[in-house]
């Protein structure tokens, strides 16, 4: 069999796991393809490139592509999110200025309880709190909207403010934000650099949140359903792979090499094992599950998932909301992965869609083999959110 | 066109030579205004204050991300930028996405007024690109022979031997391990750093 090649771009990120492990270690190649692993220095690069076709794949933020779908942002070219590569992993973290004055309060960065961390902070900030993410359309901006909206913490002035990863650290430094929301290992290098500390995981704010996605042309999904559903296959083993305890020291081995993070292999282990060194003091905290690369069917890209995404997206800009989550519910294609992973051994769910935040503890659902547990999706809030219906 | 007010265009390049390289390329090149961004902290704040027809960035440039918040501009009297390649004239986008040059541009300029602009910032970054990454290259093989010079005075004076045959050593050394020269003398010089 003639291997393929397929190029995947991907921003360099603890959770582009899934696709370096699937090129490295023969998912891919008992695929009989190979993935060609195009780095990328922005979200924007890694769109344009998918959106006109320098790449055929790509590891994208789980908002791109229905924002993309809304009619949002510079670019609109119709995409197919395949599969969810990982369920959280993001990291809420202030500036030296603002963990003083939270210490001085009294408070302990429990690092768990959103709505404590938010009442500190607001009485922390005086004047405007300026936070950085890495994108405007990604689900850094959309957990910290949510959390800010229902605790009352836009009151003291929030702006929210795109600054690239790899200089948040600066950012903090240079004091031009005072806080941030950004995935692993970049709040590790802040605490590491003496700049921040860690105040919350992203899943304090929502404990099953789809983070990025697999995302491929939509014209190309169906002009090349073979090459797809072998990639799928592939980055699913791989995902399998990566969320086993014993896969970690070897995949923050694999992910620090200079070609791909190029940070040490220690501050990569910090996301893997949830085990986290939050400020210059030294101080641990330890969080389940940081981020979720296959458990509770967290690849399965959820039709009400990509509601929930339209939805806020339409709460921000204005848009219809049952149109806008019809739209992104057809961006999210659990049709394709059932497709490409039905006679693998993947346990598939017997519905497309959930209500999110339901499930408060792990829950056997109705499933293709029987055997399907889901894990806890609550907002730290209780509430429900049920998708609307499409007409 | 002749009556239509010069084309308002923004470059952003922190490398203060390439960008006057740049500005000056685009000026020759027809009816247009140039401002230069050179320090990229509040870079869509500072974009917007200009209101320009055209933003041109390095596609490499990470701050590009930034940008992305100018299309979610949505007062009214702000300036939509969306990026160039949403708009009709779709094979020239394709071309400066390859070439390596990210234009956003405000909707509904006509495409015979940006094509000009767009093939002068075209070659005009591929040059830029190019001088980057041979430069990139001639420090590193600088850096690297400061280190193979390094680890051979250290064979010298650990074998008494003279400086060729610490050559030899070394790059017999890489050979039998598949590494580079370099990287066997970067690894000599880091333990020796720790064992002195």
């Amino acid at each position: 069999m003639k291997t393929l090649s397929i190029s995947v771009a991907y921003m360099p990120l603890v959770d582009a796991l899934p696709l370096i492990a699937a090129q490295e270690l023969g998912f891919a190649e008992a695929e009989g393809i190979a993935l060609d692993l195009v780095a990328a220095p922005s979200w924007s690069s890694v769109r344009d490139m998918l959106s006109f076709g320098r790449v055929d794949a790509a590891h994208l933020l789980s908002p791109m592509p229905v924002a993309m779908a809304l009619g949002l942002g510079s670019v609109t070219t119709p995409l197919a999110a395949v599969s969810v590569l990982s369920a959280n992993g993001n990291m809420i973290g202030v500036s030296r200025t603002v963990e003083q004055r939270l210490r001085d309060q009294g408070y302990g960065f429990d690092f768990g309880d959103a709505r404590a961390a938010a009442q500190a902070l607001a009485k922390a900030t005086e004047g405007t709190l300026t936070i950085g993410v890495p994108f405007p359309f990604s689900m850094h901006v959309e957990l910290l909207n949510y959390w800010l909206d229902s605790t009352g913490l836009s009151d003291p002035g929030i702006e929210i403010r795109t600054v690239p990863p790899p200089l948040m650290a600066q950012a903090l430094r240079d004091g031009s934000i005072d806080a941030f929301c950004v995935g692993e290992p970049w709040g590790s290098v802040a605490v590491e650099q003496e700049v921040g500390a860690l105040l919350l995981p992203g899943k304090a704010i929502w404990s099953f949140a789809p983070e990025k996605v697999l995302a491929v042309r939509s014209g190309w999904a169906e002009t090349e359903p073979e090459l797809l559903m072998r990639m799928m296959r592939a980055v699913w083993r791989a995902a399998r792979w990566a969320a086993r305890p014993e896969s970690r020291t070897a995949a923050a081995e694999m992910l620090s090499r200079p070609g791909y993070l190029d940070v040490p292999a220690e501050l990569i282990d910090r996301a893997l094992t949830g085990q986290f060194i939050i400020s210059g003091r030294g101080d641990q905290r330890n969080t389940d599950g940081h981020v979720d690369f296959f458990d509770g069917a967290a690849n399965f890209p959820w039709r009400s998932q990509a509601k929930w995404i339209g939805s806020r997206l339409a709460h921000r800009f204005g848009l219809d909301q049952r149109q806008a989550q019809a739209t992104a519910a057809g961006v999210f294609r659990s049709d394709l992965f059932r497709a490409a992973l039905q006679n693998t051994g993947a346990d598939l769910p017997g519905a497309s869609q959930k209500l999110e935040g339901a499930i408060r503890h792990p829950t056997a659902v109705a499933s293709l083999k029987g055997g399907l547990i889901l894990k806890p999706d609550t907002f730290f809030d209780g509430q429900v959110f049920e998708p609307l219906d499409e007409k | 066109m002749g009556m239509s007010t010069p084309l308002s265009i923004v470059v952003v390049e922190e490398d203060r030579d390439r960008a006057i390289a740049i500005g000056d390329a685009l000026r020759s090149s027809g009816d247009c205004e140039v401002h230069v961004i050179v320090d990229t902290s509040g870079l869509a704040r500072k974009i917007a204050a200009h209101a320009p027809d055209i933003v041109l960035i390095d596609y490499d440039n990470p701050t590009r991300d930034m940008l992305e918040e100018l299309t979610l501009a949505s007062g009214p009297l702000e300036r939509p930028v969306a990026m160039f390649v949403s708009g009709a004239a779709g094979g020239l986008a394709q071309a400066a996405v390859e070439a390596g040059v990210s234009a956003y541009v405000v909707d509904g300029l006509r495409p015979e007024r940006i094509k000009p602009v767009i093939d002068t910032a075209v070659a005009r970054f591929q040059m830029v690109r190019q001088m980057r990454t041979e430069l990139a290259e001639t420090r590193r093989a600088l850096e690297e022979r400061k280190v193979i010079d390094r680890a051979k005075g250290l064979v010298m004076k650990a074998k008494g031997v003279n400086e060729e045959q610490a050559y030899m050593l070394l790059r017999k050394t890489a050979m039998d391990q598949g590494r580079r020269v370099a990287d066997v003398a970067e690894a000599l010089v880091t333990a020796s750093g720790l064992l002195s």
